[in-house]
């Protein structure tokens, strides 16, 4: 702060800033690599150039992936009929809160929505899960508690088909990525969706929260193994955790942030922007 | 991770010319590995820096054996450091009193919930009579999963499904207990965010309402650097006893525990290990410092 030239003490600062955004050691040496290498091609840069240039380097990090943009929005035809999304990510991160939200934000867009509450193990699942479709006001395919959530993803994919949804989402329980067995049983409820739609599910949703540290990376990793992530939801951004670990993710895994989590409430989830996400990481 | 670090310290060291005694030149470059080992297990930057300037003055004019793996010696030096900043003892929690209370607070999703099921199973196993009190009055089912956890375990569960008003709740659950003379009520609470001002509020006029034996703060074990944040506000707010850390049954490195004890300075009482009602251990220092070195 006051300084107009780079020099060790504005990038160790620079250093505190990213690693206690949870960017991780290895980004945050990555970016600050980076710039020292544009500090020493360049000879002199200010500390407002550094500025820009920061969230230039991140903002690539942040990966190009075209898809995000055209999915993005909820107004936009999704191309097949209906687009299936399947939710997935460790315990308690905000499956189930992100589910409402999306199903209100595309049923506000005039989209025919479907729910499948393919969490039958946690204590009350499927009745959190309802409680949400009333809200929003959209029908939620469920067998109870303790039943096969492959069934019910398949019921669900097929219930939309037949009442010609825009878009079926399915929840599945809260997991953590080191449990074999529970890993293996997504692969499972994407198999025999699959039974009914070849290319069901078109999307498939790993939910982060905001506030998890390095572990994100570990997480985003082994439920890509499982089950071919195609997109990052990064959940409870409201908080003061800046989410930082999805810079890495996101430059090592290609895999698209498409929406942010803010608060509890139906209206609560914002389509991702780079900018904004940039600014918030520098915001003290 | 661990071998990772001691292979890093190992040749940091091994650079080293003269009298294998650890310098303060020479410790400079291993004190910044053990602080970007510190920080990859999501201790928090600043605490990790406080720990390194320590271990620094501990290590320097320490006899560094080179024969006998300098690095292995280090990070003993810094394991040790680690469970000793980390209380050293498990410390229990405070049940007495008729009823004791027990009021559980913590961000959205850290395992509150399931951890309240946990000790009154817990407690019950022990043949003390305990109840749960669903005070949670926003989140989507919250009573419902917290029925569903008392059916389980045979724990009954005090719930005013019309009631908006939490500290009302909680204040008529220990009149409950005194009534039904159970020894034991444990409060579970609605997450919030530490800068939620009305939130924090209502969870703060519930502990003046019912003024709890034990209040414990619930928080992930995958927490990041955040952690002492939530930490320094929920206890500046309501004064907590203990901590309790969940989902331990993963592979993070709970960075966020040596954080927390090192910024409220209050004891980690119990480690969640899992979903069910059974995995629960109360907390050892060592294991802990070995897993946030990932040995
Ligand atoms: N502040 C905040 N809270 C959130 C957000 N998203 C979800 N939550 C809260 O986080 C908690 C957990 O949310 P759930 O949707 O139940 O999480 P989940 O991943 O479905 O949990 P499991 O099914 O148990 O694994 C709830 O209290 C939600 O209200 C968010 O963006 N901001
Ligand atoms: N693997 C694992 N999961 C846990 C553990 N503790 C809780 N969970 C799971 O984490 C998720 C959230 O737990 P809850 O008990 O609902 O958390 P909470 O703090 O009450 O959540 P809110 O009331 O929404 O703030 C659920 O899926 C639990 O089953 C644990 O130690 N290990
Ligand atoms: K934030
Ligand atoms: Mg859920
Ligand atoms: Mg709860």
């Amino acid at each position: 702060v006051g300084k107009s030239k780079v020099d060790e003490e504005v990038l160790d600062e620079l250093e505190e800033i990213l690693i206690s955004s949870d960017v991780g050691v290895e980004t945050t040496v990555k970016i600050i690599r980076r710039i020292e290498d544009r500090v020493a091609r360049d000879k002199f840069m200010s500390t407002s150039e550094l500025d820009s240039i920061l969230r230039e380097e991140i903002a690539v990090l942040l990966s190009e992936n075209k898809s995000a943009d055209v999915s993005g929005d909820f107004e936009t035809p999704l191309g097949v009929k209906p687009y299936v999304i399947m939710v997935v990510g460790v315990n308690g991160v905000g499956k189930t809160t992100t589910i409402g939200k999306l199903a209100a934000q595309y049923h506000k867009a005039g989209k025919k929505v479907v729910l499948g509450a393919g969490d039958t193990f946690r204590a009350a699942a499927v009745d959190q899960l309802k409680l949400w479709g009333e809200r929003v006001g959209v029908p939620v395919i469920d067998h109870g508690m303790n039943t096969d959530p492959a069934s019910v993803a398949y019921d669900a994919v097929k219930q939309g088909t037949e009442t010609g949804a825009d878009v079926v989402i399915v929840d599945t329980a809260g997991r953590l990525h080191t449990k074999v067995n529970l890993m293996n049983e997504l692969a499972k409820i994407k198999r025999v969706m699959q039974k009914f739609s070849a290319e069901a599910p078109h999307e498939v949703l790993l939910v982060l929260d905001g506030s998890t540290g390095q572990n994100a990376f570990i997480q985003a990793q082994e439920f890509t193994k499982a089950t071919e992530v195609t997109a990052l939801a990064i959940t409870k951004l409201d908080g003061t955790a800046k989410g930082g670990v999805v810079i890495g993710i996101s430059d090592q895994f290609k895999i698209p942030v498409k929406y942010i989590g803010v608060g509890e409430r139906i209206e609560d989830l914002q389509v991702f922007s780079k900018q904004t996400f940039v600014e918030s990481l520098f915001k003290k | 991770m661990f071998d990772n670090l001691q292979d890093k310290l190992n040749k940091a060291i091994r650079t080293l010319k003269g009298s294998g005694k650890i310098t303060d030149v020479n410790v400079a470059s291993t004190v910044k590995e053990i602080r970007r080992a510190l920080t990859d297990a999501d201790v928090n930057f600043k605490v990790a820096k406080d720990i390194t300037d320590q271990i620094r003055e501990e290590a320097i004019g320490q006899k560094i054996m080179i024969a006998v793996e300098p690095g292995q010696m280090l990070v003993k030096i810094v394991h040790d450091k680690l469970t000793e900043l980390m209380g050293g003892q498990a410390e229990s929690v405070n049940l007495k009193g008729s009823p004791a209370i027990v009021l559980i607070a913590g961000l959205q999703g850290s395992g509150k919930t399931t951890f309240t099921g946990k000790l009154a199973h817990n407690i019950k196993k022990q043949g003390r009579q305990v109840i749960v009190a669903a005070c949670d009055i926003y989140r989507p089912a919250a009573i419902a999963q917290l029925q569903t956890l008392g059916e389980q375990i045979g724990v009954e569960v005090y719930a005013e499904p019309d009631n908006k008003n939490a500290v009302e709740i909680a204040r008529n659950a220990v009149e409950y207990a005194k009534k039904n003379s159970k020894n034991v009520v444990i409060i579970d609470t609605a997450g919030r965010l530490a800068i939620d001002e009305a939130m924090m509020q209502e969870v703060e006029n519930v502990k003046k309402a019912i003024e709890p034996t034990e209040t414990l703060f619930v928080v992930d074990s995958m927490t990041g650097q955040d952690a002492v944040n939530t930490a320094k506000t929920f206890n500046d707010r309501l004064n907590f006893d203990g901590v309790v850390l969940t989902k331990l049954d993963g592979d993070s490195r709970g960075g966020a525990a040596l954080s927390i004890r090192q910024v409220v300075s209050k004891p980690i009482k119990y480690m969640s290990t899992g979903e069910k009602m059974e995995d629960l251990d109360i907390f050892y220092p060592d294991r802990m410092a070995s897993r946030i070195l990932g040995m």
